[in-house]
């Protein structure tokens, strides 16, 4: 956090959170302009724009047609004629007719013009499972986005943090995809500071500490590490979780760190598993830590399926804590 | 319209998507010039020292045209698709911008780019896949020629819409063509800038081509430029050979755009004489005759011709634009020879504002490895 002094602070949901950092942002910036489907007059399926088109206007807060490449696309435009644009994507899982303009554009403006042009732009995106969605509302694309060049990838998991990242990726001169944990929206409270921060993107943070297994998660894996964490303590097994919040970039160091420290690595993702970033977490403690490591490291994932909107069988899908607490059983057994 | 095509067929026919359907659609384009150079609305024409500042930019992007193929042959451009032939259709659209307008050009678009202002130099640099090709000028607000089809649409709606809430008077123009049409990206920008009020201009270049596929099999409709009602926005249809026309309709355009009247969408008939890029075969695909229909219709002989018969222009002064034009070109390629060769570590440079500690990680290495 910038701020040093203690502040004033407020109970919030995540999804207040988000709400005061675009409202915050709104009011810093004029050339922030808020736009996707049903953002405005409704506040979004989720309520995270709520009351910011009656606060604002319907200029710099606005409901667009629905087509989500034509949303990217205008950001973009947006983007390279000086505003910044905060677009809502409804659900990750309807990211992909704009892949396009994502891939092609967004990621490469800087590049293919040699920093002529760039484009400011967050893109926010409700991800995940855990609160029986219909089908393809639940996907966690986040490795995709993280294997394009030119953007970055933040996924908070708590409205502390949520705050803090949304309003430093608005800060940021180059995209940003901000991914929010559905499940988390509403289920975790915490104080969070009423002032403007920001939180810098690329400094993992860490959740636990312990010493004898490091798990890595992001997003709404971190709550269910930390609870497999806690379980273990009970055992006896002192386990450290990392809370990533940024997958590019990528804070190597704090995960080298815990490494050579215990030695013994789970990573854990609610992405199908083959190609997953956790893949990514996996091969670069490989390649610059195999000495610390005293076990093969294991990945806890969703498997290579899309995301099931079974509700009765959802749940064997998604990591739970149970999963993650025998992983860590099993790297301690090696 | 031809007969329809068997499973058996060698060769398509190519007549339908010729001369043939341009002649067709006589009737419904705007034309100001005739082929044969004469202007039956003589009231509508641009005053005589536009008309010849058009016919000297066509003049110099056919020269482009030209001197970019014989360059790509002696190995000093990359590939390069060729534009000759379609000059009406670009000069006349770009020449209603100022620097303080947007265009966003396809690859095919080069025209258009240098009638908007960008150098000559910095162009053929960006055919040489040269860095200092990708370095857009500062002063201009020119996008990088775009590859991908039809993504350009719906971001220059985003700069048009910007250009609104920042309270200027500036438009977005953009190109696209008849393949282009097909795409969703299109069909969004178009809906969007319609529904968003939008100062934008669209403009679809129906060149009869999408590489080698027919208008008449990318498409049953016959009328690219009725798209636009579909989407609440004003659509044209206007004789792509002919530069004054094309000049017309989209002043008219801009200036609806600028007043704050809305998007349109102009679809200039033209046709692709040029293979898709110069390492494309078209005989592949049609007859040399179809494509000889075209050359009758040549957009710089068109307008040369008027200005011949109505004294605005002598033989003579035309040999002084076209030395003046080659000698331009000959010191911008002197400019461009001069440019730099990349250094292996801008693979990695304009990545992010800040590089991640990932890309100083991987721009060491190829310091380590190729050195600096």
């Amino acid at each position: 956090m910038t701020a040093t002094a203690p502040t004033r602070t407020k109970t919030m949901t995540m999804v207040a959170a988000i709400n005061d950092a675009l409202a915050l942002a709104l009011e810093r910036d004029p050339a922030v302009h808020i736009f996707g489907e049903d953002v405005g007059v409704m506040g979004g399926v989720f309520r995270a724009t709520d009351g910011l088109q009656a606060r604002f206007g319907a200029e710099r807060v606005f409901d667009t047609p629905l087509a989500e490449a034509g949303i990217i696309g205008m950001g973009i435009g947006m983007g390279l004629a000086g505003l910044k644009p905060v677009a809502e994507i409804q659900f990750a899982g309807f990211l992909y007719p704009a892949l396009d303009q994502v891939l092609s554009h967004l990621g490469r403006y800087r590049h293919r013009t040699r920093s002529r042009y760039h484009v400011p732009m967050v893109v926010r995106a409700p991800y995940g499972g855990g609160v029986h969605t219909p089908e393809q509302h639940a996907d966690s694309p986040e490795a995709i986005l993280a294997h394009t060049p030119g953007v970055k990838v933040v996924i908070p998991s708590t409205p502390r943090d949520a705050k803090g990242l949304l309003l430093a990726a608005i800060e940021d001169p180059d995209p940003v995809f901000f991914f929010e944990a559905i499940k988390l929206y509403r289920s975790v409270k915490e104080e969070v500071p009423e002032e403007y921060y920001t939180t810098p993107l690329g400094k993992a943070r860490v959740v636990t500490g312990g010493d004898d297994v490091t798990v890595i998660a992001y997003g709404g894996m971190v709550e269910v590490a930390a609870r497999a964490a806690e379980a273990a303590r009970a055992h006896g097994i002192g386990v450290e979780v990392l809370d990533l919040r940024t997958l590019v970039p990528l804070d190597t160091g704090t995960i080298l760190e815990s490494v050579a420290k215990t030695g013994r690595v789970v990573v854990v993702t609610e992405a199908p598993r083959t190609g997953g970033f956790h893949s990514e977490i996996s091969a670069t403690i490989a390649e610059e830590a195999i000495e610390h490591l005293q076990a093969p490291i294991v990945r806890v994932t969703g498997f290579d399926a899309p995301y099931p909107p079974f509700t009765s069988i959802e749940d064997v899908y998604r990591p739970n804590p149970v999963r993650v607490a025998k992983a860590i059983r099993q790297v301690m057994a090696y | 319209m031809s007969k329809p095509k068997t499973k058996t067929q060698p060769k398509p026919t190519p007549q339908a998507a010729g001369a043939a359907a341009y002649e067709g659609a006589q009737g419904e384009m705007f034309q100001l010039v005739t082929p044969e150079g004469t202007a039956p609305q003589p009231e509508l024409l641009p005053d005589v020292p536009t008309r010849l500042k058009l016919y000297r930019l066509m003049r110099r992007a056919r020269h482009f045209d030209e001197r970019a193929w014989v360059l790509y042959r002696t190995g000093r451009m990359g590939v390069f698709p060729p534009y000759g032939g379609m000059e009406a259709s670009q000069v006349g659209t770009a020449a209603a911008l100022t620097h303080d307008d947007w265009l966003f050009p396809t690859y095919r678009d080069t025209g258009a780019a240098l009638t908007y202002g960008l150098p000559i130099p910095q162009t053929i640099a960006y055919w040489r896949t040269s860095p200092h090709g990708w370095a857009m000028p500062q002063d201009l607000k020119v996008l990088p020629f775009y590859i991908p089809i039809a993504t350009q649409y719906p971001q220059a709606v985003g700069a048009a819409l910007a250009e609104k809430r920042k309270g200027t008077r500036n438009v977005a123009m953009a190109y696209i063509g008849d393949g282009g049409s097909s795409e969703g990206d299109f069909h969004e920008a178009l809906n969007f800038a319609g529904a968003l009020g939008a100062p934008c201009v669209f403009v679809l270049q129906n060149n009869g081509w999408a590489i080698s596929v027919p208008t008449r099999t990318q498409t049953r409709a016959t009328n690219l430029s009725l798209r636009a009602e579909g989407y609440g926005i004003p659509g044209v249809r206007v004789d792509g050979n002919d530069v004054l026309a094309t000049y017309h309709v989209a002043l008219e355009a801009v200036n609806r755009a600028r007043n704050g009247e809305g998007p349109t969408l102009i679809e200039t008939v033209t046709y692709r004489v040029k293979p898709h890029t110069v390492a494309d075969d078209p005989s592949r695909y049609r007859t040399d005759a179809d494509t000889a229909g075209w050359d009758a219709k040549d957009p710089v002989q068109r307008l040369r011709t008027h200005l011949l018969a109505e004294g605005h222009l002598t033989e003579e002064q035309d040999a002084t634009v076209t030395r003046e034009i080659e000698a331009e070109f000959e010191a911008a390629l002197q400019v461009a020879d001069a440019f730099p060769e990349p250094t292996p570590a801008e693979i990695v440079d304009h990545v992010f504002a800040e590089p991640t500690p990932q890309l100083v990680r991987q721009r060491a290495q190829i310091m380590a490895e190729e050195g600096a």
